[in-house]
């Protein structure tokens, strides 16, 4: 079975980065913040950089080996690669670009639905259309890796969801070991099947988008996430709960256990927003102005001077809310995750 | 005081051009254009016009070949001395073509470097159409390297990694990505290296001499007729004016001087694409 081994050791600017890590027939995306090396990553694993040490190893074939002073050379590797700004070649139409590599071009065009862009130079392609004849020409030479560099960065906010969706049909089915870098984390939970967290050259958490998001193992982890993040001092407090004095001067209860210094972890999607303290089962009320509002798709990101709410455009306009007004965040003591700092 | 200086601005800008352009329209006003077609018809031209045609070529087509390839690998590799190279290449722009002619005597003469063994297997440089090929290439040749050391740093390095990944080796990287899009700025830097050796004069009459029909060339006529009969000299300037002019308007009409680091300051950041 098809699947990439890694066990590496790349130096960066400021730190190493360091990572074992297998991808089978599976998508696997790697987030961290710019300079974590996530592009570095992806040149050593074609052979267009060198690792200080370690191993790449791809189907029983060893690309890399620095003890066995194996090192093969990018064009003798079986890597399709999707470069950040898709490094479509401008003197070559479509067709000619996807079979570069050898192979032909017909049945990926059609299954990419550009077939009819086949004569057209990169210059007149949309930014969608672009990325489709990058993953066309990545794959016409039957790879037995895929590498995705930051695929949804070059294009605008407004193609993003559809193409999103459709990349991640095409990697269902293609079933082969992908590895996808991003600094986003949404495109990273939509893509793929596991989801790693590099931060300062190590990988500090992976597993599902799901796992990632219901129990992350650090802030880091959770800020990357989306999670509002803020921290406080933990102490025992009434039935059974636990009472954190936030930094900032406010106290929220939580049913997770924490003593000392802690973070309280908390999605914006789980926060209710409301102009005085409803009477319900949340334990939680934080008062404070709007910030800032921000509309994204169909919800409104609402900034509050502690944490940013987000809730459905339709409610944001029922409520009238705007910069300035002084609103109530709530939330229930069971979605108030704590972790230690 | 801002009309002072704008009016400063503009008189220098006259001065200039009136200074440039005024020696070049004489060369046409001092001789009817019928008188030029004729002078071009004497033989002291027409052989000129045969040698120059001829060793330019054979030197153009020399430095095409070996400088394209080297530009490509000084434009991609870095090694250490590299910056000492890429001077050495262009010393010879820097050179009055007086030295160039020495340089080349003490390099290739009969009492030269290579002398001895030149005159070993009966080759003999100075005062042969081998001579002028030498001196042509020798002053054109570091105006294609640099052209084309800049043409090649433009090619934007992402896509050489493109074709690497895609299976490309070395050289079919070379032939199907790097050199046809660096097609435009060689172009340019052969124009410009090919005007260059089209004109060269200094290093020409010293390494090869001024024999009509052999080794003088174009320029070298210009200078013979000069005494003799200067219509004739005027006709071959005009010659020269007319295909210079003909070259930097093609050039421009293609954008292709943006391409040549003779027209760009040395250190400005390479063009991506």
């Amino acid at each position: 079975m098809a699947s990439l081994q890694l066990d590496l050791s790349l130096p960066l600017r400021a730190f190493a980065l360091e990572l074992a890590l297998e991808v089978g027939p599976e998508t696997v995306a790697l987030v961290g913040p710019s300079g974590a090396g996530k592009t570095s990553l992806l040149r050593t694993i074609a052979g267009l950089a060198r690792p200080a040490c370690g191993t790449v190893c791809c189907a029983g074939d060893v690309w890399f080996d620095s003890k066995r002073r194996i090192d093969r050379r990018p064009e003798q590797r079986s890597v399709g690669f999707v470069f950040q700004e898709y490094a479509l070649f401008p003197h070559l139409s479509v067709e000619q670009n996807v079979t570069f590599g050898g192979g032909r071009a017909d049945g990926l065009l059609r299954r990419l639905r550009i077939e009819q862009l086949a004569k057209a130079k990169p210059a007149e392609l949309s930014g969608g259309e672009r990325q489709r004849v990058a993953l066309a020409r990545a794959l016409a030479r039957d790879p037995k890796v895929l590498l995705l560099d930051e695929p949804m960065a070059a294009l605008d906010p407004h193609t993003r969801g559809s193409v999103r969706a459709e990349l991640h049909d095409l990697l269902r089915e293609l079933a082969l070991p992908t590895l996808l870098v991003t600094h986003d984390f949404e495109d990273a939970a939509t893509l793929a099947d596991r989801v790693g967290v590099l931060v300062g050259g190590r990988l500090r958490q992976i597993g599902s988008p799901a796992d990632l998001l219901s129990s992350p193992v650090d802030p880091f982890v959770a800020e990357f996430a989306g999670a509002n993040v803020l921290e406080g001092v933990a102490e025992r407090g009434p039935a059974g709960l636990t009472r954190l004095r936030l930094d900032q001067g406010p106290e929220v209860y939580s049913a997770d256990e924490a003593r000392g210094a802690a973070v309280l972890v908390l999605y914006p999607w789980e926060v209710s927003l409301a102009f005085s303290a409803p009477d319900d089962s949340a334990l939680n009320h934080l008062q404070g102005e709007i910030v800032s509002l921000v509309r994204v798709g169909n919800r409104v990101r609402v900034r509050l001077p502690f944490l940013t709410a987000e809730i459905t455009a339709a409610s944001a306009e029922r409520l009238a809310l705007r910069p300035g007004q002084r609103v109530v965040a709530s939330f229930k003591a069971t979605q108030a995750r704590l972790l230690d700092r | 005081m801002r009309k002072l200086f704008a009016a400063l601005l503009a008189t220098s800008t006259a001065v200039a051009l009136a200074f440039l352009v005024l020696p070049v329209a004489a060369i046409f006003l001092r001789v009817p254009p019928g008188d030029l077609v004729g002078a071009l018809g004497h033989h002291v031209t027409r052989d000129a016009l045969l040698v120059s045609l001829e060793t330019s070529a054979i030197a153009h087509a020399a430095v095409l070949l070996v400088g394209t390839p080297a530009a490509y690998l000084l434009a991609r590799r870095r090694f250490p001395g590299r910056g000492v190279v890429l001077t050495l290449v262009e010393l010879p722009l820097v050179l009055p073509p007086a030295v160039a002619g020495i340089a080349l005597f003490a390099a290739f003469g009969r009492a030269g470097l290579l002398g001895q063994e030149l005159d070993a297997v009966g080759v003999q440089i100075p005062f042969t159409q081998a001579a002028v090929i030498l001196a042509v290439a020798f002053v054109e040749s570091p105006f294609y390297l640099r052209g084309g050391v800049a043409a090649f740093e433009a090619v934007d390095g992402g896509l050489i990694d493109a074709a690497r990944t895609l299976g490309a080796g070395p050289a079919r990287v070379f032939a199907r990505v790097a050199l046809p899009l660096a097609a435009g700025g060689l172009g340019a830097a052969s124009a410009l290296a090919l005007a260059r050796g089209l004109g060269e004069f200094g290093a020409t009459i010293i390494f090869a001499g001024s024999l009509q029909g052999v080794t003088q060339t174009l320029p070298l006529a210009i200078y013979a007729q000069f005494d003799q009969n200067f219509d004739t000299a005027l006709a071959i300037s005009a010659l020269f004016i007319i295909v210079g002019a003909l070259l930097l308007v093609t050039l421009k009409l293609y954008g292709w001087l943006r391409f040549s680091s003779i027209f760009r300051s040395r250190f400005a950041p390479s063009l991506s694409s």
